[in-house]
Parts: structure tokens; C-alpha cells; sequence
């Protein structure tokens, strides 16, 4: 009966399993498939006559995904750095210096998390035009600001918990206050920056329409922006569009794999704030 | 230890700067320019009183068919997504092997960005579905994404796909905080599975349901990328949302003032929506 019990449950995962990859399989197995092939038979394997593996050496060369995943690259790195080390100062400025002014400042910051980003985005890019602002540079500074709300909020909630004597002794050890922040209290932050960076980071990397309104040089695309362009393009010839597509997605993948748990435990991190 | 103004100014500053320039004043700026008719180019805007906002409300037909066609997806993928993340969570946290795996595979979707995945479920719709729906002669699964309906239950079914996983996640850490002995204790007074869901449970893992329906209502209120790649709002603005309907009215009809007026109402009514979603929530986690 137990036995029973346990095999029909690992038959349901199983089912569920493949009900949750479906999508991404009949995807990657049409991929290699010529535009015929797709057409006629959608469930097929990618075998015999339809078989066309040089879908991917087009799409790759079309795309120019070397370039956009430099420019994804670049820019999520950098924002997500910058976020960093603003966020973890100021959030720990704001938890020991405890004054009236510093407790109003945090709630503005909590507060702005409820503001929808399409609220604001028109006269944004209103405002940083007339700031020259608007390429890759301006973006990741923009990042800095829409990403400062979360940042601040996870950072404030963790350095609450530290005790403040080792800084003191620091102190008392002839530190000032610079030297305080980045030799004794960032390196004790750590947890909560591989947080505050992936839950950043990943945002940043599949962020289609901040891209969309602040680049407008096609050489500046990241990987939705390219992406969109080229799906537009594309859209009827599905042997050039799927294998895009995938190779779109191998990044992430690539990551999730490597930093799963971090992930995981990033996100419930950040939900439960 | 005090630490003194400079450095407040140092530590604090370039942040706040930053926060100031690209959300606190273009908010301002934004309530400003919807009552004006500002070109999205210049500042020289007249002051045209509510005009914009009675524009809204009185002749824009995709406004108000944008507003009802995002307040009931968010009401059916709300429920959609929360019923199959906490049943996932329940599954995975039941099944002795493969645990881990499982979680892997469900949780993945939602690290994929959305304009990629609206482009992958387009294939799925377009040509898988209509593959068997041609080869089992099932209607029902023809002509996918040509409808409102099957348009928005398409991205009812996507937002399911990519979100659960999400939330089960959420509700999986919630489960875990429950303490074995409680369960262990209401074995022993007799209670069975259903009751033990029912009163054990789903009072404990409550706060987990306040963030967990905050996240989906405002994802789904706010959803743009999927809504752009999988329908475009296709056919004929029938399946626009309001964050694509915003889009369009600033950047396809330039018409800034108007735009901004929705704006500014889409971003009273997500914040009065969550709100009072987190309001209730929180009321009924103590009452639970």
C-alpha cells in the first residue's frame, strides 16, 4: 500500500515533469527542424529529411548574439555592482545613524516600490533625454535608481540584525568611518549581497522595455531588445526564430544550473521582505 | 558611534541622487504633465485641467476595454497561479525522492524573461496546437491567439507556466517553518489530511499567502513584455493590457498628455489594489 502510495506519487511528478518542459522541448526539437519540417509535422523528432542543424550557425550569425550578450553582459554586470556598493552604504548609513530624517528616508525608499514603473517611464525618458543620458551609461545609472528600493530594504533588514561593537572597536582602532564600511562591516554583508546581486541580476538581464526607451543605437542592444527586432524579422520563418530563441535562453540556463541554490534561496529572500 | 553629516552625505547621497532623478521627480513631473498638453518633446505645456483625464474616461473605448481585459486576467491568474504553486508546494514537499529536481524544473520558467517566453508559447499556440488540433481534429485547438479568448487564455496559461514555480517556491519555505510537532499532534487527536490542510496548514502558511497574492496582483496589473510577444494585442487591441495600452498611446498615437493621464491612473489603481490586497490579507492571517 505504502509502496503503491509512493510510486503513484513519483508517476504524477513524472507527468508534471513533462508537462512543465514541453513547451521548451517541442521548442529545442523544432529548432533543428527545416521550415518544411515545422509546418508538416510540429511533434516530430528532428530526424531524416527535414533534419537541418545549420539553423543554429544562421540564427547565431543573424542574431549577432556575441554582441548582444556582450552589451547584456556589460551593462547587468555593471548596474548590479553599482547597486551593490550604493545600496549596502546607504542602507547601512540609515540603520546607525538613527535619526528622524534617516527613518523617513527608508520608508520613502519601501514606498516607492509600489510605483509601476509605466507611471513614471514617460516623462523619465522626457527627463533624461534633455540630461543626455539616454545610452548604455545612463541606463545602468537608471538601473541604480529603480534597483535602490528592493537593495535598500533587504540590506537595512540584514545590517539590523549585526552588532555594532566590532565597529566600535574599529573606531576606537583609529578607522574612520570609510574604512569601517568596507573592511569590517561589507565583508560580514556577504549572504545578503549574493541576494541583493541575483535578485538584481536577473531582473536587469531579461529587462526588455527600460532597453527598449533608453537604447536607440542597434550596436547598444541586449538580448530581449535583439531578440525583439529579430523575432519581428523572423516571425513567419520559424527555422531561424526557434533556434534564436534557444540560443537566447542558454544563458540563463547555463546560470541556473550553476547557482541554483543561490537562486532559490535569493528569491524567498526577497519575496518575504 | 556617530557618524557625521559628510559622511551621511557620502554614504547616503549617490543613491538618493540617483532614486531622486529617475523615480521621485519624474513621478512629480508625471502627475504635472497629466494635466497638460505636453508633446513628450519640449516643457512648454498649458495647464488643460482634467481634460486629458475626462478624455480618458469618456471616449477611449481601448482604455476602458484594456482596463477590464487586465482586472480579469489578473483575477484568473491570481487564483491560476497561487491554487497550482501551492499544490506544487504541497507535492514536492510530500515525494521522498526527486525533491530537488522536481523543484528545479518547476521553478525554471521564471528565470526566463518574459519577452522570450511570450515568443516560445507564440510557437507553442500557432503551430503545436494547431498540429493536433488538425491531426485529432480537435477544434478546439485551431486558430489559437487569433481570438480575445484564446488570446487571453493564452497568457493566462503562460503567466501559470512561468509564475507557479515562483510561488512554489514561496509557500515550500513557508511549509518547512510549520513544526513537525504540531502535525504530529493533531495525528494523534485524530484530525486527517484534509482537516489537517484545512486548520493547521493554511492558518500557518498564511503570511506567505499575503506575499505570495502581492506578487502576482501586481505582476499581473503591471504585465507588458508577455502580453508584447505572445498576442502584440492582437486582434485588433482586443487583448491590450493597461501597461501596453500606455505604451501605444505615448508611442504609436503621440498623444504624451493623454498617455500620461492613464499613467497616472494606473498607478492609483495598482496601489490601491495592493494595498488593500495586503490590508485584508494581513487581517485574515490573524484572524486565521
Amino acid at each position: 500500500m505504502e509502496k503503491l502510495k509512493r510510486n503513484s506519487l513519483l508517476g504524477f511528478g513524472g507527468l508534471l515533469v513533462l508537462l512543465f518542459m514541453s513547451p521548451l522541448y517541442i521548442v529545442v526539437t523544432n529548432s533543428f527542424k527545416s521550415q518544411k519540417g515545422i509546418v508538416i509535422d510540429a511533434l516530430g523528432l528532428p530526424f531524416g529529411e527535414y533534419f537541418r542543424p545549420e539553423n543554429y550557425i544562421q540564427a547565431f550569425e543573424e542574431l549577432r548574439f556575441v554582441r548582444s550578450f556582450i552589451n547584456s553582459l556589460a551593462i547587468t554586470v555593471s548596474a548590479t555592482v553599482i547597486i551593490i556598493i550604493f545600496a549596502s552604504m546607504a542602507a547601512w548609513m540609515l540603520v546607525r545613524s538613527k535619526s528622524k530624517f534617516s527613518g523617513v528616508l527608508f520608508m520613502v525608499f519601501a514606498a516607492a516600490m509600489l510605483i509601476p514603473f509605466q507611471s513614471v517611464m514617460l516623462p523619465l525618458i522626457n527627463l533624461m533625454g534633455k540630461l543626455n543620458m539616454l545610452h548604455p551609461v545612463g541606463l545602468v545609472f537608471m538601473y541604480l535608481g529603480f534597483g535602490s528600493s528592493l537593495s535598500i530594504i533587504l540590506y537595512h533588514g540584514f545590517i539590523k540584525g549585526i552588532p555594532k561593537e566590532l565597529e566600535e572597536a574599529a573606531v576606537i582602532d583609529g578607522c574612520n568611518t570609510f574604512q569601517v564600511f568596507w573592511y569590517i562591516v561589507f565583508p560580514l554583508l556577504k549572504p545578503i549581497t549574493v541576494t541583493v546581486s541575483i535578485l538584481n541580476a536577473m531582473w536587469i538581464w531579461n529587462d526588455f522595455l527600460l532597453p527598449q526607451l533608453v537604447i536607440n543605437k542597434p550596436e547598444w542592444h541586449t538580448i530581449p531588445l535583439r531578440m525583439f527586432y529579430f523575432f519581428g524579422q523572423y516571425s513567419k520563418k520559424w527555422f531561424l526564430a526557434l533556434p534564436g530563441l534557444v540560443i537566447a535562453m542558454i544563458p540563463i540556463v547555463i546560470f541556473y544550473i550553476f547557482m541554483q541554490k543561490h537562486i532559490v534561496k535569493g528569491v524567498t529572500q526577497g519575496s518575504i521582505k | 558611534m556617530k557618524h557625521s553629516k559628510m559622511w551621511f552625505g557620502i554614504f547616503v547621497g549617490p543613491i538618493l541622487f540617483a532614486f531622486l532623478l529617475v523615480v521621485v521627480i519624474p513621478m512629480i513631473l508625471g502627475i504635472y504633465f497629466s494635466f497638460t498638453d505636453w508633446n513628450g518633446i519640449n516643457n512648454n505645456a498649458n495647464w488643460v485641467g482634467f481634460s486629458n483625464y475626462l478624455e480618458v474616461f469618456r471616449g477611449d473605448e481601448d482604455f476602458l476595454n484594456a482596463f477590464t481585459f487586465t482586472a480579469k486576467f489578473a483575477a484568473v491568474s491570481v487564483v491560476l497561479i497561487n491554487a497550482i504553486g501551492f499544490g506544487l508546494a504541497l507535492f514536492v514537499t510530500k515525494v521522498e525522492k526527486f525533491s530537488g529536481l522536481l523543484r528545479s524544473v518547476f521553478f525554471m520558467p521564471n528565470l526566463i524573461g518574459g519577452l522570450i517566453l511570450g515568443f516560445v508559447w507564440q510557437f507553442i499556440f500557432i503551430k503545436a496546437f494547431g498540429y493536433i488540433g488538425k491531426e485529432m481534429g480537435w477544434e478546439f485547438f485551431q486558430g489559437w491567439l487569433s481570438t480575445t479568448s484564446t488570446g487571453f487564455w493564452g497568457l493566462a496559461i503562460l503567466m501559470s507556466w512561468q509564475m507557479s514555480g515562483y510561488m512554489m517556491v514561496i509557500y515550500v519555505a513557508a511549509l518547512q517553518n510549520i513544526p513537525e510537532s504540531l502535525i504530529e499532534a493533531s495525528r494523534i487527536d485524530g484530525a486527517n489530511a484534509l482537516q489537517r490542510l484545512r486548520h493547521i496548514t493554511m492558518p500557518l502558511v498564511a503570511p506567505a499567502f499575503t506575499v505570495g497574492l502581492f506578487l502576482t496582483l501586481s505582476n499581473s496589473f503591471k504585465l507588458y513584455d508577455q502580453n508584447l510577444s505572445l498576442t502584440g494585442g492582437d486582434p485588433a487591441h482586443t487583448t491590450e493590457m493597461l501597461a501596453m495600452n500606455i505604451y501605444n498611446t505615448a508611442f504609436v498615437f503621440n498623444n504624451m498628455g493623454v498617455a500620461q493621464a492613464k499613467a497616472v491612473i494606473f498607478l492609483i489603481t495598482v496601489s490601491v489594489i495592493t494595498l488593500t490586497q495586503m490590508y485584508y490579507s494581513k487581517k485574515r492571517e490573524v484572524e486565521m
